[in-house]
């Protein structure tokens, strides 16, 4: 039996939410007994698997044929499938993200185990499978029970954190059964940037409103989030009047993002916005006013004007950075 | 080409929610119900691609599982723009007997491609579309920003980890799409209105499948602690760093 965690293989690199959902498992190991597994696909270095050793994972299985380094949601949930079956999986873990978010349900019905997203903290009982997750866009929390043999969920990153416990690592070569490993889907254009940090991966999220005041402003912006390696987002008024890209905009009806800092700069904090944002571990809010209700939601606050403000923060978390 | 949207019918964000039956069913008695807005932007985008007259789409039907409660919803969708809406008559107790029922459906149907939202905003699954998909065994798009046609053939373009791509399916396609798909929802018209009462709505028996994850309590989430205030960049450096823990 098995504790299999969904490994994303980001052009050959992983991720910190890869070793954050290493210690969950690890977590639910120490409860159950039951090792921790794990599965990647495309082409990646053993060095950059070993890393996960650290936080207790015993054994990854490795679909490192190069075919599969283009993602085939289909084609993936194979893989997953058919690794699952090996390690007879009791459990399968995927990251809350896009990937998690288009394999896992896939694989709910193949391996007919039931699926809970938007998992909040480690399952209170395990036999059987209780669990708390998301509901109603944040506003409440629902008890799941799960229950089927084989059990599949998605924990919400940033709510756990890393924990090490190292273990022997093995790392064996997997090559699945795929029939049409291509199938249906043909790329026909790709625009990536490798240096830009996705919205919906990153760890820090400057996002802004309309109380920036122009587009240009949103240049500061971009700034402080060089500055921390994230990513800009902003309110749906701001997409909307085209001072910012459509697919930046966060809340109920743009992306949902639950990153490990979210600013909320010159953002009244409309229940709409709040929606998409409120997953976030820790949401900082900068606004001129006072009594915006940003502040209901915000762990920290700043009063004032962001225009001033923001390059003084950008200046303060530089220096901090360049002393650690 | 026909095009199929699921419609999932769900609170309001703006209502206060609450629960009965000792904390295990929504109290439904102050909801306003909705189109989910992510479905009602992949709706209108739909209604958008018909009403194009270069484009190949000629009809939008919208579908949802879902008691009488949901009808004023489905009227909505045919105000928008849909020509035609089917309902499952049965409350779905979780995202896989949902699947199944659309399945049900859909598979003696014949549509260019089926669009699901990302995300309900009741139940917050991002479960259907894929499971939909992989019951069909159908391509799944997610992350699907935008849609073009080279002649009768769609481009979907989607978000990647790192960039955006643009793909052919070859075959149906589940989209699975956010925001990007459709700037602003449709606003329905007078004359929508007015014909929306005499646009077919359908009624279907439900499927008998189990569900496999049981919703057993709900409570609203703790309070979060009051926001701290800070007066200066420096402090809310510090503080982010040695209280929070978070840089
Ligand atoms: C169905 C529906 C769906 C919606 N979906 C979304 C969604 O997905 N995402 C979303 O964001 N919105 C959404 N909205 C809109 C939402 O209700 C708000 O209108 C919107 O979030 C407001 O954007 P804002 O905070 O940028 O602007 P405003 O509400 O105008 O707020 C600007 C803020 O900036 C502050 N400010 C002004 N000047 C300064 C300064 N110099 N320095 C610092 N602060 C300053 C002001 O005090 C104010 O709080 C939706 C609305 C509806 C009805
Ligand atoms: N009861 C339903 N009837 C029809 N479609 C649904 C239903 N529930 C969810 N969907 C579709 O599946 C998407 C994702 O919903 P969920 O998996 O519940 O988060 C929604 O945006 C809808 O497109």
């Amino acid at each position: 039996m098995s504790i299999l965690v969904y490994i994303r293989n980001i052009g050959g690199k992983i991720k910190k939410q890869s070793l954050e959902l290493t210690s969950y498992a690890n977590a639910m190991s120490q409860s159950t007994g039951i090792p921790v597994v794990g599965v990647v696909i495309g082409e990646i270095e053993n060095s950059v698997l070993s890393e996960l050793g650290k936080y207790g994972m015993s054994k990854v299985l490795k679909a490192g044929d190069a075919q599969f380094n283009n993602r085939v949601n289909r084609v993936y949930t194979r893989i997953v499938e058919q690794a699952a079956l090996k390690l007879d999986a009791k459990y399968v873990l995927f990251p809350d993200n896009n990937q998690g978010k288009a394999i896992a349900p896939r694989l709910s019905v193949r391996l007919r185990a039931g699926f809970v997203p938007q998992v909040l903290d480690l399952p209170s009982s395990y036999e059987p499978l209780v669990v708390v997750k998301r509901a109603f866009t944040g506003k409440a929390l629902a008890t799941v029970e799960v229950k089927t043999e084989r059990k599949i969920m998605s924990p919400m990153l940033n709510s756990f954190g890393l924990s090490e416990s190292p273990a022997e690592i093995v790392i064996e070569d997997f090559t699945p059964d795929i029939d049409e490993p291509q199938s249906r889907l043909e790329i026909v254009d790709k625009k990536l940037d490798n240096d830009a940090v996705s919205l919906a991966d990153a760890e820090i999220v400057v996002s802004g409103g309309r109380g920036l005041k122009s587009a240009e402003n949103f240049n500061l912006l971009e700034k402080l989030s060089d500055t921390l390696g994230g990513a800009v987002a902003c309110s749906r008024p701001v997409a909307d009047d085209g001072w910012r890209p459509a697919d930046e905009h966060v809340g109920q009806t743009g992306k949902v993002i639950a990153p490990n800092i979210y600013f909320a700069i010159g953002i009244s904090g409309a229940i709409q916005h709040v929606a998409g944002v409120s997953g976030s571990k820790c949401i900082v809010a900068i606004n001129a006013d006072p009594e915006a209700p940003i502040f209901d939601v915000a762990d920290y606050g700043m009063v004032g004007d962001a225009l001033t403000i923001v390059p003084e923060l950008n200046e303060a978390f530089k220096n901090h950075l360049s002393e650690k | 080409m026909r095009i199929l949207v699921c419609i999932s019918n769900v609170p309001d964000t703006t209502t206060k929610i609450k629960f009965t039956d000792s904390d295990s069913k929504l109290d439904d008695a102050n909801i306003q119900w909705v189109i989910n807005p992510w479905d009602e932007l992949a709706l209108s985008r739909a209604v958008e691609l018909k009403e194009d007259a270069g484009s190949p789409v000629s009809e939008v039907e919208v579908i949802t599982v879902g008691l009488a409660h949901t009808e004023p919803t489905l009227r909505k969708c045919l105000a928008i723009g849909a020509d035609k809406a089917v309902r499952i008559d049965m409350e779905p107790l979780d995202a896989y007997q949902t699947a199944a029922q659309l399945d049900a459906y859909i598979k003696n149907e014949d549509f260019g491609f089926l669009v699901c939202g990302i995300e309900s905003g009741d139940y917050n699954e991002a479960a259907v579309g894929g499971m939909l998909a992989e019951r069909l065994d159908f391509v799944s798009v997610s992350s699907v920003s935008s849609i073009r046609f080279e002649g009768d053939t769609p481009i979907f373009q989607r978000d990647v980890a790192n960039g955006k791509e643009e793909l052919k399916v070859n075959g149906t396609a589940v989209l699975i799409v956010q925001k990007g798909f459709a700037r602003v929802p449709k606003i329905p018209n007078m004359r929508g209105i007015m014909t929306a009462r005499s646009k077919p709505l359908q009624i279907i028996k439900a499927v008998s499948k189990s569900p496999l994850v049981e919703f057993k309590t709900y409570n609203t989430p703790p309070a979060r602690e009051s926001v701290k205030m800070v007066d200066n960049s420096k402090e809310l450096v510090e503080r982010l760093s040695q209280e929070a823990k978070v840089i």
